[in-house]
């Protein structure tokens, strides 16, 4: 039996006011893929990312995380083993040290204080964020915030790892470090953001959303090479894809 | 609003000044707030035209600070920031209190004035302990004192994380205000209705944010407990400094020094 699995069978969800937010969306994601979730703003790519730990409960249709249906009984072991990195660390990032932030999740799992002690270490060197321990996280550069948020997630081990948009705000060198980070992860990792060319780098499956439906999935490569569906999904091919604008030599 | 942010930074500062490494502080933050708490009683306590009898009590900040290495000019200059409360607090006093109660040679002060001076003494002191107590010991030192003394959970959380998001809202609504002042020319758009608008989306975005923030601590199994990994110890010198200072502020409290060495050095 594996944690890391990820399934959403026909998941629907409209908001209090009506909006479709997501149509009968399916998808089974397994132990240790990598993949991209894409689509214009308003796809429902943030909407879909809140049901898989139960911030948002499906309304119908299903989510199951490894055998573990997402209802409000399960909803401590599925934050258990989803982490999620929000889009703004600031809102992550809530106690007053960077240690006790990382600490917190650990915590809240009532271990003891020594293996709470090692998980802090083991997440922050992973990060390469040792040096911040005693930090104020709001005192921290962008990239800082970014590193301590995502080992904020490890310290809780979990199986699957969810990111909204963790590229944003980066300055290049950080993007890039970033991109190594997460490649050096074996989790299962769900990535949602517009950043193509970190997909290119990163996920190895692409999922495109449009609409509150799923309009392609596949090898990422391949989606990317489809301008008619990127085009219809408001998106544009990777930079890297694209011919030199200076020698027009082809793309990827 | 630039000088907000400039203020901000300087509460940072107050903050990182409870890094430093000095015997105070290392002492137990129950120590420190308890102290400072009675200190405060004590200093509160007196009646209104007492004067000479505060002045002892100088003793427990300019200590603390001179002890904790802090940088006193920087702790004064934040005291002024908030002065204006208390001079205005009293302002009125002399004229509704004019009757002559004190004489040094040829001057009269009225009781007014005397408890005027009192009130400003009273602001010094109390500000300077809060602020010293702050800087040797952290906010979020304080706010896990108060936890452990027993003061209830979500009074605390409260608290840590006003003081947490304070630096996230101010940043937010200076690039509002920039973002505003960019558009409004020859002081247009600057009025009551913009502003009106202007604080209406910070108090939306705010509550986004604080769901924003519920969510991520939700995420990670919060269940309305913050719990604290620096383990507290009560050690001698924490009661030490406890029970000394204690007794200091009774003895001030009780007996009035300054009149009290005046009749030592010229008895009758």
């Amino acid at each position: 039996m594996s944690h890391h699995l990820v399934e959403l069978a026909d998941l629907s969800y409209a908001y209090p006011d009506g909006t479709e937010a997501l149509r009968a969306v399916s998808f089974r994601i397994t132990h240790g893929e990598s993949v991209a979730l894409v689509g214009a703003n308003g796809a429902g790519k943030s909407t879909l990312l809140m049901h898989l730990n139960g911030v948002l409960l499906p309304q119908s249709g299903a989510v199951r995380i490894g055998e573990v249906p997402v209802t409000r009984a399960t909803l401590p072991e599925i934050r258990r083993s989803v982490g999620m990195v929000f889009q703004d660390a600031d809102d992550q990032l809530f106690m007053p040290t960077v240690y006790e932030d990382v600490a917190f999740g650990p915590l809240n799992l009532g271990l003891p204080p020594a293996e709470v002690e090692r998980r802090v270490s083991d997440a922050l060197a992973r990060v390469g964020a040792e040096g911040l321990r005693a930090r104020p996280p709001h005192h921290l550069s962008g990239g800082e915030k970014r590193n301590v948020a995502i080992a904020t997630v490890l310290a809780m081990r979990p199986d699957v790892l969810v990111m909204d948009e963790p590229g944003t705000s980066l300055d290049p060198l950080a993007r890039k470090r970033l991109i190594s980070l997460l490649n050096s992860f074996e989790h299962t990792k769900i990535i949602a953001t517009h950043d193509l060319d970190l997909v290119l780098d990163v996920c190895q499956r692409t999922i495109v959303m449009h609409e509150g439906t799923i309009t392609a999935d596949g090898p990422t490569l391949e989606v990317f090479r489809d301008e008619a569906l990127l085009a219809r999904s408001h998106l544009e091919k990777p930079l890297r894809m694209q011919a030199c604008p200076i020698c027009q030599r082809p793309g990827l | 609003m630039a000088d907000l942010s400039a203020t901000l930074f300087d509460l940072g500062r107050l903050d990182r000044l409870a890094d430093g490494d000095t015997p105070v502080h290392r002492l137990d933050p129950r120590a420190k707030l308890l102290a400072t708490l009675l200190f405060l009683v004590c200093v509160v306590s007196f009646d209104r035209y007492a004067v000479a009898g505060l002045l002892p009590f100088l003793l427990f900040p300019v200590t603390i600070i001179a002890l904790a290495e802090l940088p006193a000019g920087y702790l004064l200059k934040k005291m002024l920031l908030v002065a204006p409360l208390a001079v205005l607090v009293g302002i009125a006093n002399p004229w509704f209190d004019p009757a002559p109660l004190l004489r040094i040679g040829p001057l009269t002060l009225s009781g007014g004035w005397v408890s005027y001076v009192s009130i400003l003494l009273r602001f010094a002191l109390t500000v300077t302990a809060a602020l010293a107590l702050i800087a040797t010991t952290g906010f979020h030192g304080v706010c896990v004192a108060l936890r452990r003394i027993g003061v209830p959970a979500p009074m605390t959380v409260q608290l840590l994380l006003a003081y947490r998001y304070l630096f996230v809202l101010v940043s937010e609504g200076v690039r509002m205000v920039r973002a505003r002042s960019l558009r409004s020319f020859h002081r247009r758009g600057e009025g009551l209705a913009a502003y009106g608008s202007l604080i209406g989306h910070l108090l939306l975005r705010t509550v986004e944010r604080a769901q924003r923030i519920h969510r991520a601590m939700l995420a990670r199994g919060f269940s309305g407990e913050l719990h604290s990994v620096t383990p507290l110890r009560f050690r001698r010198q924490d009661t030490i400094f406890l029970l000394g200072w204690s007794a200091a502020f009774l003895f001030f409290r009780l007996v009035n020094v300054p009149q009290w060495l005046g009749r030592l050095v010229a008895p009758g």
